[in-house]
């Protein structure tokens, strides 16, 4: 059967894909940030899962506002990178698995989540920034990807409880499936920034710690607030931090922190890194 | 029409992108989604005016359009990601847009959010249990 040994999350801005495309991991900015991936990277090269779930938001490059499912899932076997607009060069197509997307999205169903499914679906800066980061850039990747999106674009978006309990739907959905796959789930996105408006560079350092701290030993902690509430404290642009609760939904209730690192600023955002292994 | 109001409609400065604004500048954002593709951006860079037209882009929508005004686009219902498909590659990075909103350089933006991260080697290290170089 599948399993699902861990999760991580990172930071998945437009900025990370082009310190990386333009060789400034190591310049004085960056090195910091960078150099508190490599325990991440290192215990995904120890662990070679076959399969990551990505969940990111899509920033306008798959879903315009004609039509915003709340959540969507890719089930496809290929997922292409493209021109965003952003400026980013755009990577080479990323490797799916059609049969067991389909599988989880009969069982999200089956468990009351109304996803959305997608047999096209280009993915963005959201997705593709964290594979990057955490496997370094490839022509052919190497590992399969399922992509996960959640609207964080245009309000309602879902509540950090809604998302929280997908996760664990997720994990039901993914520990039925029969065949031998070692799963790990990408929580992407946050922490807090703010790119919109006069409050524009917006961080809070102590809420960021806070959402790190409680993600990793006590998410329901997060469903005490509203959209609005998060939105106040992290910023607009912060309310992505509600998709790393669907990875840590999908995760074992205690869990092993094997690896913690924030930095701030990078770009105008406060980025966490978290590792976390399910127990055995 | 009646529209429902939000607890975050009293954030300051900040303009949440919800179904409200997204109704109402339906046309200006399309117009920004176009900027995916280079044919488009050089499309609208040939004759601004016309490619507004082209979008049923009107009024206020399309003066805030023609004078690359960033805060009244996001007022008037911008998406900021959308946005930034016509910002970025004209050379206006998300913080030059920053520093616009709030009336300051992007010198001045960019020192206000390294501040953000003054002492944050010691305060992580006094939580404990973080990665710290
Ligand atoms: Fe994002």
């Amino acid at each position: 059967m599948a399993k699902i040994i861990g999760g991580v999350t990172s930071s998945h801005i437009p900025a990370v894909g082009n310190a990386i495309a333009n060789n400034l991991t190591q310049e004085p900015y960056w090195k910091r940030f960078f150099d508190g991936y490599a325990p991440a990277k290192a215990w995904l090269q120890e662990k070679k899962p076959d399969v990551v779930i990505v969940v990111y938001n899509d920033h306008g490059l798959n879903f315009f506002l004609d039509k915003m499912p709340t959540f969507a899932l890719g089930c496809a076997d290929t997922y292409h990178n493209d021109d965003e607009g952003w400026a980013l060069k755009p990577v080479a197509p990323f490797k799916g698995d059609a049969a067991f997307s389909w599988h989880i999205a009969e069982s999200l169903v089956e468990q009351k989540f109304d996803i959305c499914t997608c047999q096209e679906m280009k993915v963005d800066h959201g997705f593709v920034n964290p594979i990057r980061a955490l496997y370094g850039t490839h022509d052919v990747w190497p590992v399969t990807t399922i992509p996960l999106a959640v609207n964080t674009v245009q309000h309602p978006v879902p509540t950090a409880a809604r998302c929280l309990e997908l996760g664990k739907a997720l994990r039901t959905a993914v520990e039925s499936y029969p065949a031998d796959l070692n799963v790990v789930i990408f929580g992407t996105g946050g922490l807090s920034h703010q790119l919109q408006g006069e409050r524009a560079g917006l961080i809070d350092v102590e809420f960021d710690l806070e959402c790190m701290e409680r993600i990793a030993n006590d998410p329901e902690w997060m469903t005490q607030f509203s959209n609005s509430e998060i939105m106040r404290r992290a910023g607009t642009e912060g309310i992505e931090t509600i998709m790393w609760l669907v990875m840590r939904g999908a995760l074992q209730s205690n869990v092993k922190v094997v690896h913690k690192h924030y930095h701030a600023p990078i770009s105008n955002t406060g980025a966490g890194v978290l590792v976390l292994e399910n127990y055995l | 029409m009646t529209w429902t109001t939000h607890d975050y409609e009293n954030i300051p400065g900040t303009y949440v992108f919800d179904g409200k604004h997204s109704y109402g500048a339906y046309p200006l954002n399309k117009l920004l989604f176009s900027f995916n593709t280079e044919e488009c951006r050089t499309e609208f860079d040939a004759d601004p005016a016309a490619y507004c037209d082209k979008f049923g882009v009107e009024g206020k929508y399309k003066e805030f359009v023609l004078k690359k005004d960033f805060l009244g686009m996001l007022r008037a219902g911008a998406n900021i990601y959308f946005m930034a498909k016509m910002a970025i590659p004209r050379g206006t990075s998300v913080q030059d847009a920053g520093a616009q909103f709030q009336g300051i350089t992007t010198k001045e933006f960019q020192a206000k959010l390294l501040a953000k991260g003054d002492g944050l080697v010691e305060r992580l290290a006094k939580r404990g249990g973080y990665w710290n170089g």
